[in-house]
């Protein structure tokens, strides 16, 4: 059982002419199997949560603190992060020129294992991953996202996560660029990791369609840098008729 | 081109062809003020498959096949006695490239290889500099019609030597010459690989990688020059630079003639900047006189290293240090792969993390 636990963070962005305040005070906690949907406008600051609580240098923090299992993630470098168990799929994942997915695949794992997995083992290991997926075996011989198209970037986030087998994942929009049956291939993805694994799930998303497959527990809606109204699943539908007007202040 | 006079005069640095050079590093091969010493320090170092022969002859004998404009190669010419002369003779096919392996002793050399690959011959031969040494060289290297020769010249040096080159290929007809020049060691190494062809079909590809940390001077100055028709020329040279003081020269010239109708060519430098203090020149030059050609580019970028992928790997669990050699790596790897030798792949990608490593002391 694991818990992140995110209080007040309050968090800027560092740009050319100072920095820009985006998070003003974020409160969430995500327990193993729980999924929490995060819902809220263009620019209110999700990816930004995303991204402090993996550690981009870009984000500093100015206050608030994020726990994992009582330890202060906010002071681990990045690959401590995900050795401690915390998954960041990406909105937009960064192509490495040169780097095959397959070294990447094996490198990441053995970094997060602590060994290097069994060769015996490891190939039908990533073939049975890439299978559920849908993700074709010559991926593995291409580099890590170079040309990929945006949904096959999406698949191999998952399959990542699929193998790293984080604690807690943060699923940044990756409901994006999916057809209808990649939506469906992925969403099984996650459901099927959250099931032999206890995941524990922030679904930042824009649709309530990928909430169809994945059934969030909560729904948090995110408005110029915090949550500002939670709920069940019936948010999602009001969102999805609504929109967000009622939240967005002048 | 004619031999002007002044390639003999001793370059001050203002010369185009030197203003990027450290001329106070050149221990004297540029004034003639070094020892010269007539030790020959190129060796075979595996056994010669039949049909190829290593010999020392007669420079006489082997008079120079073009003219060159480079101060270094005409002083070489002027001085040298013997030249080292590598055959391969026609029709022959290597499963294995001839190695041949430099040990230099402790004056100046001044050297001057001939290499030539016979009529539908294929090969792969490797030049190893390693060890302290001051060299100024020229290889001519003439390919037959239909020859395919893969030439690699590995510079390994210690942080002391001085390399002055130039690597000079005739490609005939239908020949296929491919180039790797490898750059990590030595203070300055200037090599200019220059080619001309002689044959409808005829095909240089040419590959470098440097790297250059602190205080190194690595400067590769490319000069195809397409005077017949239906040639075709590719260029890709990568250079990561680290270190204070760690500086790259990248010379591209392509000249296409009139009569080189249905030229192909196309050339390419990447520089990564790794630390500040480091600096990367990079100059591609096209000059084309007839508008009948297939196609002809150029393209040159220095940036910085990228961030965003360093925090790519690193989500996923990869320490920093791991991360940055995999993406260092994965930008030398589009090159290195085109060896297709596992052995000497692996021997470069390791010479890319020992420099790496120096960098993260
Ligand atoms: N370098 C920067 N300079 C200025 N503003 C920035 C910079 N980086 C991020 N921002 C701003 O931070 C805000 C939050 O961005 P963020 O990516 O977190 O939004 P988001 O909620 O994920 O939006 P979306 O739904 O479009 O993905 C945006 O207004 C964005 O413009
Ligand atoms: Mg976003």
């Amino acid at each position: 059982m694991s818990v992140l636990e995110i209080k007040n963070l309050q968090v800027s962005v560092v740009i050319e002419s100072g920095n820009k305040e985006i998070l003003r005070g974020v409160d969430l906690t995500i327990k193993s199997g729980e999924t929490h949907a995060i819902m809220g406008p263009n620019g209110s600051g999700k990816s930004t949560l995303a991204y402090s609580i993996a550690g981009h240098p870009k984000y500093l923090i100015t206050g608030g603190s994020v726990t994992l299992d009582g330890v202060d993630v906010l002071e681990m470098s990045v690959d401590e992060r995900a050795k401690a168990g915390l998954f960041l799929a990406m909105q937009y994942p960064v192509e490495i020129p040169g780097v095959s997915v397959s070294n990447f695949l094996r490198t990441a794992v053995t970094a997060i294992r602590g060994e290097a997995p069994k060769v015996r083992t490891w190939v039908g290991e990533v073939k049975a991953a890439m299978s559920s997926l849908e993700i074709d075996t010559a991926f593995s011989e291409r580099n890590v996202n170079e040309g990929f198209s945006g949904g096959e970037k999406k698949r191999h986030e998952i399959l990542q996560m699929e193998l790293l087998k984080p604690k807690i994942a943060i699923l940044d929009e990756t409901d994006s660029g999916l057809d209808i049956d990649a939506l469906r291939v992925v969403s099984e993805g996650v459901n099927r990791i959250k099931e032999s694994t206890d995941l524990g799930v922030m679904l930042i998303t824009h649709y309530t369609r990928i909430l169809k497959y994945i059934k969030p527990d909560f729904v948090h809606v995110f408005a110029n840098g915090k949550i500002v109204e939670e709920g069940g699943s019936e948010l999602a539908d009001k969102l999805e008729e609504k929109g967000y007007a009622e939240y967005i202040t002048a | 081109m004619s031999l002007l006079t002044t390639n003999y005069l001793t370059p001050t640095g203002r010369e185009e062809a030197w203003r990027f050079t450290p001329l106070k590093r050149l221990a004297g091969l540029h004034d003639l003020s070094s020892q010269v010493s007539d030790h020959i320090s190129l060796t075979g170092k595996n056994s010669l498959p039949t049909g190829v022969t290593l010999a020392i002859a007669n420079a006489a004998d082997h008079p120079p096949a073009y003219a060159s404009n480079d101060l270094i190669t005409n002083r070489i010419r002027e001085k040298i006695k013997k030249v080292l002369v590598l055959s391969i003779a026609k029709d022959v096919e290597l499963t294995e490239p001839i190695i041949l392996n430099r040990s230099c002793t402790d004056s100046a050399e001044l050297s001057r290889v001939v290499i030539l690959a016979g009529v539908n011959s294929k090969s792969t031969v490797i030049i190893e500099n390693v060890g302290g040494g001051v060299v100024g060289e020229e290889i001519e290297i003439s390919l037959a019609s239909g020859a395919s020769l893969s030439f690699v010249s590995l510079q390994e040096w210690d942080r002391t030597a001085v390399h002055l080159a130039q690597h000079h290929a005739v490609v005939g007809k239908d020949a296929h010459f491919t180039s790797y020049v490898v750059s990590v060691g030595g203070s300055v190494v200037r090599i200019n690989p220059t080619v001309e062809f002689t044959g409808a079909g005829a095909f240089a590809d040419l590959y470098g990688i440097y790297f250059a940390t602190d205080g190194q001077h690595l400067e590769h100055r490319i000069h195809i020059n397409h005077g017949v028709a239906n040639a075709k020329s590719r260029v890709n040279y990568k250079g990561a630079l680290a270190g204070d003081d760690a500086r790259t020269v990248w010379i591209g010239d392509v000249y296409i003639h009139k009569v080189a109708e249905g030229t192909d060519t196309y050339e390419l430098n990447r520089n990564l900047l790794l630390t500040d203090g480091a600096r990367a020149d990079s100059v591609p030059n096209l000059e084309i006189e007839t508008g009948e050609i297939v196609g002809a580019g150029h393209a040159s970028t220095t940036g910085r290293f990228d961030d965003e992928q360093l925090f790519y790997l690193q989500s996923r669990g990869i320490p920093a240090d791991i991360a940055r050699r995999l993406v260092i790596r994965g930008f030398f790897a589009e090159i290195i792969s085109k060896l297709k030798n596992e052995s000497l792949e692996e021997r470069l990608m390791a010479r890319i993390d020992d420099e790496l490593a120096k960098v993260e002391q």
